[in-house]
């Protein structure tokens, strides 16, 4: 994920990703926020769409170094129930 | 003016969501000089993003537009102060803002919105009021006191 997860960076990402999903058929995805110092609820829609995507296929959704701002949003959202911060 | 006015800002940038990251700085060096924390520094900039993303995305449909941003400082009781920001656009407004403001509440599915928006800004600022009409704009008005000044 960039150093700013905001709705100029979602485009981008949700490509990226969707295109990972399509072509190379990736099963679980994995969001590193190592190094993410900002996000809005930008980043909610970004990991809604792609669950959305793949969990009907059986696939899951992780979100791994976010920091402590970003966990905490990402739990207090109710994202937990989706996906699981690492 | 009144006279507790600690700093003002003046912004008027175009509707692009490139700007939304330049609101945020703009926002937050507002603020610096203060003796916040990070959390709060973070949730003002956080507040901000939302509010001009939702102008950029709701107001103008993505197609463009100005949008104004002012934010002031003031002046409280004892040491403490007020940081207060609007986000005005003069685009297509919101029909029902009660319901616009609701958590999930959202109009772009097709982009995937979390609809959680509004609730974002509620949740980081003291005070957040929504004045919109139709085809006439909406102004995003949000309020945070914060923590004594630096004494001099």
């Amino acid at each position: 994920m960039p150093t700013e997860v905001d709705h100029h960076k979602a485009a981008g990402i949700r490509e990226c990703a969707d295109r990972m999903i399509l072509d190379d058929k990736v099963k679980n995805i994995v969001f590193d926020f190592e190094g993410t110092t900002f996000m809005d609820s930008s980043g909610l829609g970004i990991i809604i769409g792609r669950y959305r995507k793949i969990s009907c296929f059986g696939g899951k959704v992780y979100a791994v170094n976010a920091n402590e701002r970003i966990t905490r949003l990402l739990k207090t959202s109710g994202m937990t129930s989706i996906i699981e911060v690492l | 003016m009144e006279g507790n006015i600690i700093n003002e800002i003046k912004l008027e940038f175009e509707a692009v969501s490139e700007n939304e990251g330049l609101a945020r700085i703009v926002a937050a060096a507002l603020i610096a000089g203060l003796d916040i924390t990070v959390d709060e520094l973070e949730d003002v900039k956080t507040a901000v993003s939302e509010a001009v993303t939702n102008a950029i995305i709701h107001g103008y449909r993505e197609r463009g537009g100005k949008v104004i941003m002012n934010a002031v400082l003031k002046h409280e009781h004892s040491n403490n102060c007020i940081f207060i920001v609007e986000i005005c656009d003069t685009g297509v407004g919101i029909e029902d803002v009660e319901q616009a403001m609701q958590p999930m509440f959202t109009t772009g599915m097709e982009n995937e919105r979390s609809g959680m928006g509004f609730s974002f800004m509620e949740a980081f600022m003291d005070k957040v009021t929504v004045t919109s009409s139709p085809n006439m704009g909406t102004v995003v008005h949000m309020e945070k006191r914060l923590r004594a000044l630096h004494e001099e």
